[in-house]
């Protein structure tokens, strides 16, 4: 696996670990109850679940899986829990067509070619100087060549010369990491199966330099929306956390804490009335995020206290399909729409 | 504990979740790290190494509420002559009552009349008093269920003895009535009116959860784990047999359906997109050379795109397999876009097209609802004839058929023993790109009786059986 040992060349990466797995390094959290009051804090109102899974990453140092409804708080957990813990964060955004180069680590080809013509302007310039004295000799030439072009190799593939992706970057990390992977499920299997690799040994072989470990176990967030069955094998190295839309007093305590200016009166009732569209049969049920939206269309507007007219005059902020719109507006204004 | 551990994976696996030997281990691990004591946190650590898809999230559940049931002598089914001592939460909680007077020890609430009892629970609903709540479905399920010590009945039994009882629906009316004298002026708005609604519906639905899991509980002290846990298994709606769903397990497959049309148009189109490299391309490689000075560092190469396919669906919407023909249709529909043309016919012994439907209405759902209602489907008396709609489908469409149409003909081939006419689906295979049979039968029973799948079988390019939603989902994302 670790090109180390057969490489001739001895690996000059200053970050290079200790041997061995990787430490999980010292706990970031004391308990579950320390991660929700750490991150309610911070501004992300967690429940039991959710911190439950967050304490156990961090004890197990196993990569969480979060997936969920979009607009649910997923990548929001991840940046949170950086915040709360004073580590990086790194972000691996995924999309169609990512691959190593951009996940991992590429080669600056560019500043690579330069120095190899660089190097050739030098040459030649000997190659002119010398050709009155030492015509003829063509293999001492070649060989003299051979060396320049070995001492050359080393020089292009050394760490000047490296791109580190997100991936490599949080595991020569010295600090405390969080690594966000976010929406994975946008990911080629191929790109998967190298996620999967690092996340597994958390260390990185470069073959021109050798093997990269980390120091220090990042803590690790996928999120996914769904949109495609992640590998067994990814899944059975995670942990899972399902995010689904919250309680409705947690979402009522969200808009508190992330709309300014809001009453407690018409923060519940904005929860009280998602809460009753999300048990219609909609094509898009609304999110946290237009949950916030909302609330905050409101607060310009001045509404204290919501009426059956100002929540239908508004509802596209939270519905965007127009059948979802008629819906939702015949659902709240009319009388016993349901019996 | 690392007992009851091993007999909770191996009911989940029974159950059919997929538990590999890490994940095993990995919850062991994470045990360590929860307090014993706190069910919750032990409920999210198993869930986080265990469960790996949402989708099984409830047969998780139902399994870690009887394995790990919280145990003891109250939750005998006989509780009267338990140790009474042992349920001080239930002292605490309800009042002993008017009816106490004339009767012997019994836990907190027993000697309340039925009166008292149905105005506690009006009152525990109105104040949303979950101590109180919890403790009237323990007193209604000892009270109503009639549990008794070895009976072989399940729990939905007990359940809804339990909740006959307690007259839910008359609750409901009691409380939003005395929602509206509470109100200003006496009524509430329609706005006000479902939101009251909606709340008061989430306090029954916690209270119908409680007297279910303490019907659970008793269950569990009364035939032990693994027994119970058995008898109330579920297949995972992937699992569920279109054949034979019950009402709860289909509109479980409704839900199911959304996320995996959506799943496979991710998977469909990415095909498409990324089949293998094509030849060179010369333009993209030079245009791309020019930042490193002229030299073609990274080739390019053209993606084929295959065309999109063509699909006819014919579908028997008969009886025992109309569930299966609408999760199809709407399947197929709701992924149209990958496909250049959706046409649908459908028929029991006269046939009709039914696109249109798919055209006009801007819900997958309310277009496959229509067919019930709106589609002209009976010739003769409403069973089945493959054979004669085959007829009049290859007379009235057959010419519409080209070299690029996939032909899906959806049904059992349960014939009513008429003449199958598959001449027809010869003919069709001569004019179309593929022909698929789904048959929602197991594939021992084809055959068999007046199935005639096999007289069709031998013009298809292959017939599959498709029972459940995992096969489903399968063929459709095989399909070109
Ligand atoms: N539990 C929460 N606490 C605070 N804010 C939240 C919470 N969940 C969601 N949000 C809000 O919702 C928004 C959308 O969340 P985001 O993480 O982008 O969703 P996702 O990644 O699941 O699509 C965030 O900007 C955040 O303000
Ligand atoms: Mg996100």
């Amino acid at each position: 696996m670790s090109t180390t040992d057969e490489t001739p060349r001895a690996p000059r990466a200053s970050s290079l670990g200790p041997l061995g797995f990787p430490e999980p390094g010292p706990p970031r959290f004391e308990s579950v109850s320390d991660v929700r009051t750490r991150l309610a804090e911070a501004g992300y109102l967690a429940d039991d679940g959710i911190a439950g899974v967050v304490y156990l990453a961090d004890r197990l140092a196993k990569p969480v899986l979060v997936e969920g409804p979009a607009g649910t708080g997923k990548t929001e957990l991840a940046k949170s829990v950086a915040r709360v813990t004073d580590s990086r964060l790194i972000r691996l955004q995924c999309y169609e067509g990512l691959d190593e180069s951009k996940a991992l680590y590429e080669w600056n080809y560019k500043k690579q070619l330069l120095r190899i013509q660089a190097q050739r302007v030098v040459a030649d310039g000997d190659g002119t100087a010398a050709a009155g004295s030492d015509a003829g000799t063509g293999d001492g030439g070649e060989t003299r060549s051979g060396v320049a072009w070995r001492d050359l190799e080393e020089d292009i593939f050394s760490e000047e010369f490296l791109l580190a992706r997100p991936l490599l970057e949080a595991i020569r990390s010295t600090e405390s990491v969080v690594l966000l992977v976010d929406e994975v499920d946008r990911l080629e299997l191929e790109t998967e199966a190298l996620l999967l690799e690092v996340l597994s040994e958390y260390q990185v072989s470069i073959p021109e330099l050798g093997t990269v470990r980390a120091e220090r176990i990042p803590l690790v967030f996928l999120t996914s929306n769904n949109t495609r069955e992640l590998s067994e094998a990814l899944k059975r190295r995670c942990l899972y956390l399902h995010l689904d839309y919250p309680s409705l007093e947690r979402e009522r305590d969200i808009v508190l804490t992330r709309v300014p200016g809001i009453g407690a009166e018409l923060a519940d009732q904005v929860a009280r009335i998602v809460r009753s569209l999300r048990t219609l049969e909609l094509k898009k049920y609304p999110s946290v995020s237009e949950t916030l939206d909302w609330a905050r269309t409101l607060v310009v507007l001045g509404v204290e206290s919501i009426d059956a007219e100002q929540a239908k005059a508004t509802l596209h902020v939270l519905l965007k399909y127009r059948s979802d719109l008629e819906r939702a507006a015949k659902e709240l204004t009319v009388a016993d729409a349901q019996a | 504990m690392l007992d009851v551990l091993t007999g909770f994976v191996s009911e989940l696996r029974a159950a059919g979740l997929p538990v590999s030997l890490t994940e095993s281990l990995d919850a062991a691990e994470a045990v360590h790290h929860v307090p014993l004591e706190d069910r919750e946190a032990l409920k999210y650590a198993l869930a986080a190494t265990l469960v790996k898809s949402s989708t099984h999230w409830k047969a998780f559940e139902t399994a870690f509420e009887v394995y790990f049931a919280m145990r003891g002598p109250q939750y005998d089914i006989d509780a009267d002559e338990g140790a009474d001592s042992d349920r001080p939460s239930d002292e605490a909680d309800l009042p002993p009552g008017e009816g106490q007077r004339g009767r012997q020890g019994g836990g907190g609430g027993d000697g309340l009349t039925p009166e008292e009892l149905a105005e506690m629970l009006f009152r525990a609903l109105m104040n949303a008093n979950e101590a109180q709540m919890a403790a009237i479905a323990r007193q209604a399920v000892g009270r109503y269920a009639g549990m008794e010590p070895g009976r072989p009945v399940g729990g939905t039994y007990y359940l809804y003895r339990t909740l006959r009882n307690l007259d839910l629906d008359g609750v409901l009316d009691r409380l939003m009535e005395s929602a509206r004298q509470e109100a200003p002026d006496g009524t509430l708005t329609p706005l006000e009116e479902r939101l009251a609604r909606d709340e008061f519906q989430s306090r029954l639905d916690a209270l119908r959860k409680e007297i279910e899991d303490e019907i659970r509980r008793r269950l569990v002290a009364d035939r032990g784990t693994e027994a119970l846990a058995r008898s109330l298994r579920k297949p995972l709606p992937e699992d569920i047999d279109f054949m034979h769903a019950t009402r709860e397990e289909l509109a479980s497959l409704r839900r199911a359906i959304t996320p995996l049309t959506r799943k496979l148009a991710v998977r469909l189109a990415r095909k498409r997109r990324h089949g293998r490299k094509g030849p060179l391309d010369f333009r993209s490689t030079m245009r791309h050379s020019l930042s490193t000075g002229g030299v073609p560092v990274d080739p390019k190469f053209r993606y084929p795109r295959p065309a999109k396919p063509e699909i006819m669906v014919i579908a028997d919407i008969s009886g025992s397999v109309a569930a299966f023909a609408r999760f199809t249709l709407h399947l197929v529909h709701a992924i149209s876009s990958q496909f250049s043309k959706v046409r649908s016919f459908v028929f029991i012994d006269g046939i009709d097209e039914i696109t249109r439907f798919f055209e006009t209405a801007d819900d997958v759902a309310d277009a496959v609802h229509r067919i019930n209602t709106e589609a002209d489907v009976v010739w003769v008396d409403g069973h089945s004839d493959y054979g004669h709609a085959l007829s009049v489908f290859w007379e009235r469409w057959g010419e519409e058929i080209t070299p690029r149409t996939s032909v899906l003909l959806l049904g059992d081939a349960r014939n009513n023993y008429h003449a199958t006419q598959s001449w027809v689906i010869q003919e069709i295979r001569h004019r179309a790109r593929h022909v698929y049979w789904l048959n929602p039968e197991p594939r021992a029973y084809w055959d068999t009786g007046d199935s005639v799948v096999g007289e069709y079988a031998v013009y298809c390019d292959e017939v599959f059986e498709c029972r459940n939603l995992r096969q489903l989902e399968h063929f459709v994302s095989e399909l070109e």
